[in-house]
């Protein structure tokens, strides 16, 4: 079993007072065997956390044959730290060598000729350069494919990788002639 | 205290029909043309009704104002790039004479914080510069009373004119060519709106605070600028499928100034709507502040410079 990514998710707002609880979406990948699921949960009850929700992706495969499962959680921040390291106790391979335990999401939005820049070698130089998985797509073009297009791009970066994964972008979309209009890291609030 | 003012405009005098209010006194009025000076102080409703009449504000030379017995200057002439002349001459010839100075004009501090500063030490007199960012909101003293070095970072809108576009553009779907001639009808874009949708004035204030928060070193050129011009309607859809927006944030630390349109959650705080602004200071040991207002505006800049001129030391 393998954790590939942590999500910090669900509440913008940090709890600021003692005892507040947040979300948290933990993104796992599990062999496809019995008692791999609960394995995966059990650290997480015995250290607190409120389960609230668990989605196992069965139909689908990530490119490691595993099988995704997302998991949704409370417990106050503190102890998110604990229910994380106990998953690895448990045996749980962390991704990447322990740095970057929580992965995030972030979405881009891209302006230009898109669609006659070669959108899709633009989001596999993304996913190349970036070290980023694309997980949703949406395109307006408007005026037409040929016109100016806007694409907002929803991302899974390693959080440590973050301000590495947008430069790269910005390379990116600089090589190609596009506008970028990124997240604004600390203005979540 | 005794104000001499340069710089009749908007800001210049409502400073002036404003100061009795806040207990000072109009000492010298001065446009590019001419001056009103007076050690007993100016009756200043007469000089702005001959401005009004296009006649000259008073009888004397612009310069005459350094001659009167003044305690403060308000430096409200507009803003240059570059060398920041004439202001910065202005600013140098008042502290020369060991007075205060409160500027609005955002050139000289954006551009030539490290000599200004180096002015203020040989001088009995000191500035202050409060109008310069975020107009009627409290910037600059809010880092003051945080102390500059407990502040981290400082994020926010702080060019009226683009975030109302970008809000019409949001709202209505409309393009930027489009919406930005309608702004321009309303007056709250200027028939070259290159400062505003461009991001320059948005980066001068964010130079400022750089400087403020580093203690100096920095000007616009240091500053990696982005306008909104390239943003289509289409991509503020897209931003809003997703509970964002796009908005021209600025943000400066002492690494540096960045000032372009970024994606922010469209119910956050830095998603003012309209011509308003906003500050997010980000503390060491307080986490954040956010402060919002009107940031531009002659009333609205005058309380900037008059809550300046009430923390000056007296003389």
């Amino acid at each position: 079993m393998e954790v590939t990514t942590v999500t910090e998710a669900v509440d913008d707002e940090p709890a600021e007072t003692d005892g507040g609880v947040r979300s948290y979406t933990v993104r796992l990948e599990l062999v496809d065997e019995p008692g791999e699921l609960l394995g995966a949960l059990e650290p997480i009850a015995e250290h607190g956390g409120n389960l609230l929700s668990i989605h196992h992706e069965r139909g689908s495969v990530t490119p490691r044959g595993h099988i995704p499962v997302e998991i949704d959680l409370e417990s106050p921040p503190d102890r998110f730290e604990t229910i994380v390291d106990a998953l690895r106790e448990a045996g749980v391979n962390v991704m990447q060598a322990g740095e970057g335990r929580y992965g995030e999401q972030l979405s881009v939005v891209l302006v230009g000729e898109l669609v006659e820049t070669d959108l899709s070698g633009t989001l596999a130089a993304i996913e190349a350069d970036a070290d980023a998985t694309v997980v949703d797509l949406s395109l307006a073009a408007p005026d037409g494919i040929d016109e100016t297009a806007s694409a907002r791009l929803r991302l899974d970066v390693d959080s440590e990788r973050r301000e590495g994964a947008i430069a790269a972008i910005r390379a990116i979309a600089d090589d190609r002639g596009l506008a970028l209009v990124e997240p604004l890291p600390g203005g979540e609030a | 205290m005794r104000l001499a003012i340069l710089g009749a405009g908007a800001v210049g005098r409502s400073v002036a029909e404003l100061a009795g209010d806040y207990g000072h006194e109009v000492v010298g009025l001065a446009d590019s043309t001419a001056a009103a000076v007076d050690d007993d102080g100016i009756d200043v409703p007469a000089a702005l009704e001959r401005k009004d009449a296009g006649d000259a504000v008073g009888a004397a030379e612009p310069e005459a104002v350094f001659e009167a017995g003044y305690d403060a200057l308000v430096e409200a002439t507009p803003t240059t790039l570059g060398d920041a002349e004439p202001g910065f001459s202005h600013v140098r010839r008042a502290l020369a004479d060991d007075r205060h100075v409160v500027l609005a004009n955002k050139g000289p501090v954006a551009e030539r914080y490290d000599e200004l500063r180096a002015l203020e030490a040989e001088s009995a007199g000191s500035i202050r510069f409060e109008a310069t960012v975020g107009g009627a909101i409290p910037v600059l003293s809010t880092i003051e009373d945080c102390t500059p070095g407990a502040v981290t970072a400082v994020r926010g809108v702080l060019n009226g004119t683009a975030n109302f576009i970008l809000t019409r553009m949001a709202a209505e779907g409309l393009s930027f060519d489009h919406v930005l001639a309608e702004a321009q009808d309303l007056g709250v874009a200027e028939a070259d709106p290159t400062f505003d949708v461009d991001g320059i004035d948005a980066a001068l204030k964010f130079v400022i605070l750089a400087n403020v928060l580093a203690d100096g070193g920095f000007t616009l050129e240091d500053a990696a600028v982005d306008g909104i011009r390239e943003i289509p309607a289409s991509a503020l859809e897209l931003a809003a499928e997703d509970g964002r927006t796009i908005r021209l944030i600025g943000e400066a630390t002492r690494d540096g100034v960045r000032v372009g349109p970024r994606l922010v959650p469209a119910t956050g705080a830095l998603a003012v709507t309209g011509t308003r602004n906003v500050v997010q200071i980000e503390t060491r040991h307080a986490g954040s502040l956010h402060n919002s207002g009107r940031g531009a505006g002659g009333p609205e800049t005058a309380t900037a410079i008059l809550s300046d001129v009430g923390r000056l030391p007296s003389r």
